[in-house]
């Protein structure tokens, strides 16, 4: 769809913006570039609709180069979301929504009505179409600025750090949102954050810049935590790297076993001479609900579970839609160390502990190992990005920015 | 004007040496003492005006009522009261700088970064203290361009004070009309020019030296 | 207090009298004549003020030379400009005119040119990236948010022509200075604060009429954000 051939940019006073680039953005697509401040994503992204022309290689378009078509033409062609959305505080939402429906000469009537359409979408209320910018938040605005930027359906969106600006519970809200948006929409995207973790979230593919604009690594968010190419991806996608990974494991591919799991009607004795060697016990209701965790050493003389004093869960993980993520977040919160694994009903399945979690995961990396040897990632730029000598000081650089 | 008499005589101007500093000096008088009330007058309204702000939209209009009242007219209704007098022309002057002022000190405490209000707040400053050693420093680029252009202005209007007889250098402007001699009015008028520009030049000379830290020169109204 | 009781009595007597109303040296007469200075410089200096000053904000290129240029104009002495060129060309309205331009540019100039720089580059940059020509982003845009600006320059100048055109009436011009400049040559005070006043009145009607422009033209979105009027 967009592909960048041998493309550099440098600047008079001497400066690489980007440096020998070539990377194909898949279609239909998320494509997230990251990295530093100044490692030229934002550079590289304002090349593709010609907000910055290269200094040497070629920039395509569905196979042709953009060179070729008048600027403001691709550009009504594109979609464009920046940081603070760049809205035009003499118009309404709604005239701010049509503006590119109003720049192909659609007719106001029928512009309006796509913009109200788009409104929709992005999940605002119709009253909001009469107000003004300075009337919205600052959440508010940025879905306005992603529903201008869909205005004439462009299959292509460029969004330079669009959530940045908002605080982490609406920028949450509106990645949620976004990605709810793309299932629907499949347009090819190319996306500029300088926040790993969302470039993790979003991104169906991630481009790692490193300062200089040079690219480091471009991969899946999977095979990025798990292969990093180098010291500075390592470390600019972070210690924690390992538990992210978690992020991409199913939790139905958790390995389970079945554990002390007794529903309440249990008597002290049966526990007793069943589970003694056992510290905890998983105490359930009859339709295998999860009640809560007993200590074997701490029953009542007699009765059954129902009358000891249960210890809340912390959470459970459920096998359909949670990944391996939620369930080390679950043995990690539990007294016993154990995480239990609860079904669409919320019955107990089984449960799990950290050990054999991460074993889980070390088999996972192996057999994708071996289907990875001709997968079509740009090999060569990513071998070509090993920095040796001062990839230390880019790392503390970035590191010193967190 | 009659046929070849040239625009400028230079030889008037070598006999008028003496005569021109002296008007000269009571053209800068007239001209500047106005600005000097009128920042007197300011400062303090606008700091009202910032801690009242219900106050700033009736003073503003005022003041842009003032300036909308042409210079003569306005003399002449203070001739009544002050006769030909140095007073009747910086009277008004002083009054048509407000509309310039009192915006531009209003702005420049406003354009206090809020952090920085607290943070002297929260050292434990007076109110009092604040404002004047925290707040006007900060706010003096954006005075100062008012008072550049509060300057410019009164500098230039002071020539019309000559139709009641107090203009400073507008004497030879009226004087060069009577005899229908240019030399007087162009002398004049580039005296006037120069004074003017070199009040600006040394006005933001003054405040690169009154706030060393300022990177901008403030805003022009 | 009396006394300006009975100044305003004088005022309120000349302007009532019927002789100010009609013939070559009544009220309309000078009106019009001030009119058409005021309105005729205050329209060149808008073509040149507004022209400069959008290309200038546009491109950003030749910003200090538009604030020398503004600065320089600013410090000539009117008054000294229109006797000038009186004395060398002779009595027309064209030294009027000249030096009222010369007046009228610098503010509408700077207004325009900081008005259309100040732009939020943001919305500049939004406004590119979706595709909009330069003449688009200076039409649909850059204009439109720095009208709030543009009309401060626009009615600053209207104020500072029609209270000086008074000034043409000194070297024998027309305009509602003659009453003005007559009053006092002939000692004649009500003729002095008649003329007065109904150049302040003229002024003030300048500034109403700016504020109801900016009412009817400038967009509500902008009103909340530029408050200085």
């Amino acid at each position: 769809m967009i592909r960048f051939d041998a493309v550099s940019k440098k600047y008079p006073n001497g400066t690489n913006a980007v440096d020998d680039l070539s990377l194909e953005f898949p279609e239909g697509g998320i494509t997230v570039l990251v990295g530093p401040s100044g490692c030229g994503k934002t550079t590289t992204l304002r090349m593709a609709n010609r907000m910055v022309e290269p200094t040497t290689g070629t920039v395509s378009l569905r196979g042709r180069d953009i060179r070729e078509v008048d600027a403001p033409e691709l550009r009504r062609g594109i979609g464009y979301v920046i940081q603070h959305a760049g809205l035009f505080p003499h118009r309404t939402v709604l005239d701010n929504i049509a503006t590119v429906p109003l720049l192909l000469g659609w007719g106001r009537k029928k512009a309006r009505a796509r913009a109200a359409e788009l409104l929709e979408l992005v999940g605002l209320p119709g009253e909001m179409a009469k107000r003004y910018p300075y009337q919205l938040s600052g959440g508010q605005q940025q879905r306005v600025g992603v529903a201008r930027a869909l205005g004439a359906d462009p299959p292509v969106l460029l969004m330079d750090e669009p959530f940045s600006a908002v605080d982490p519970i609406v920028r949450g809200e509106l990645q949620a949102e976004f990605i709810r948006l793309q299932k629907e929409l499949h347009k090819t995207i190319v996306f500029v954050t300088h926040d790993i973790d969302e470039a993790i979230k979003l991104g169906d593919n991630i481009a790692v810049f490193q300062t200089g604009g040079i690219l480091a690594q471009f991969d899946t968010p999977e095979r990025l935590l798990a292969r990093p190419a180098d010291e500075f991806v390592a470390d600019f996608v972070g210690r924690d790297r390992g538990i992210r990974r978690l992020s991409f494991v199913n939790a139905a591919d958790v390995p389970l076993r079945d554990g002390p799991v007794l529903p309440d009607t249990t008597s002290v004795p049966e526990v007793r001479a069943g589970s003694a060697d056992k510290p905890w016990v998983l105490v359930v209701d009859t339709d295998r609900r999860p009640l809560g965790w007993a200590a074997v050493a701490e029953l009542p003389d007699s009765g059954t579970l129902a009358d000891a004093t249960l210890i809340p869960l912390g959470h459970t993980f459920s096998l359909v839609g949670d990944s391996g993520r939620a369930a080390l977040d679950a043995a990690l919160l539990s007294p016993s160390g154990l995480a239990v694994a609860v079904d669409g009903a919320g019955a107990v399945v089984g449960v799990t502990d950290a050990q054999e979690l991460a074993a889980a995961m070390a088999r996972d990396d192996a057999a994708r190992d071996e289907t990875v040897t001709d997968e079509a990632v740009t090999g060569e730029a990513a071998a070509s990005a090993v920095v040796t000598g001062d990839g230390g000081t880019a790392t503390r650089a970035v590191m010193s920015d967190e | 004007m009659s046929d070849g008499e040239p625009l400028v005589r230079w030889d008037w101007i070598g006999d008028h040496v003496g005569e021109l500093a002296h008007y000269t000096g009571v053209h800068l008088q007239l001209g500047l003492l106005p600005v000097l009330f009128g920042l007197i007058i300011s400062v303090p309204l606008g700091m009202l005006c910032h801690r009242w702000r219900w106050l700033y939209p009736p003073t503003l209009t005022v003041a842009n009522v003032l300036y909308s009242i042409p210079s003569l007219a306005l003399f002449m209704i203070f001739v009544r009261y002050t006769g030909l007098t140095e007073q009747t022309v910086m009277i008004p002057l002083t009054l048509y700088t407000l509309s310039v002022l009192v915006p531009n000190v209003v702005d420049g405490l406003a354009s206090v970064p809020e952090p920085v209000r607290q943070a002297a707040t929260a050292m434990g400053f007076t109110a009092v203290r604040r404002v004047v050693q925290v707040e006007l420093p900060i706010a003096v680029p954006v005075v100062v361009a008012g008072v550049r252009v509060a300057a410019v202005s009164s500098i230039s209007l002071v020539a019309v004070g000559q139709l009641i007889g107090q203009g400073g250098l507008g004497y030879y402007i009226t004087r060069g009309l009577q005899l229908d001699f240019p030399t007087p009015i162009v002398t004049a008028t580039v005296l006037i020019m120069l004074l003017a520009l070199v009040t600006d030049a040394v006005l933001v000379l003054a405040q690169r030296l009154l706030t060393p830290w300022a990177q901008d020169r403030g805003k022009t109204a | 207090m009396n006394d300006f009781l009975s100044q305003v009595r004088l005022v309120a007597d000349w302007l009532t009298s019927s002789q100010q109303w009609q013939g070559a040296e009544g009220i309309p007469q000078r009106l019009l004549e001030h009119l058409t200075y005021s309105g005729l410089s205050l329209l060149f200096a808008a073509l040149i003020g507004l022209s400069l000053g959008l290309l200038v904000g546009h491109t950003g290129r030749g910003a200090f030379a538009v604030a020398s240029v503004a600065n320089l104009a600013r410090s000539i002495p009117t008054f000294g400009l229109v006797v000038l060129v009186v004395t060398v060309v002779g009595l027309s309205t064209t030294p009027v005119l000249i030096a009222l331009i010369a007046l009228a540019v610098p503010p509408i100039l700077i207004n325009t040119f900081e008005g259309v720089r100040g732009v939020d580059p943001d919305a500049r940059d939004a406004a590119r990236g979706m595709g909009m020509t330069g003449w688009e982003v200076l039409l649909r845009v850059e204009v439109p948010m720095a009208l709030p600006l543009i009309l401060l320059g626009l009615r600053v100048a209207a104020i500072q022509v029609v209270a000086t055109a008074t000034v043409a009436a000194y070297p024998g011009l027309g305009g509602l200075g003659r009453f003005i400049v007559d009053g006092l040559a002939r000692n004649d005070y009500e003729l002095v604060i008649g003329g007065s006043a109904v150049v302040v009145v003229l002024a003030l009607v300048v500034q109403v009429v700016f504020t109801a422009l900016r009412r009817v033209i400038v967009s509500p979105g902008l009103r909340a954000s530029a408050a200085r009027s």
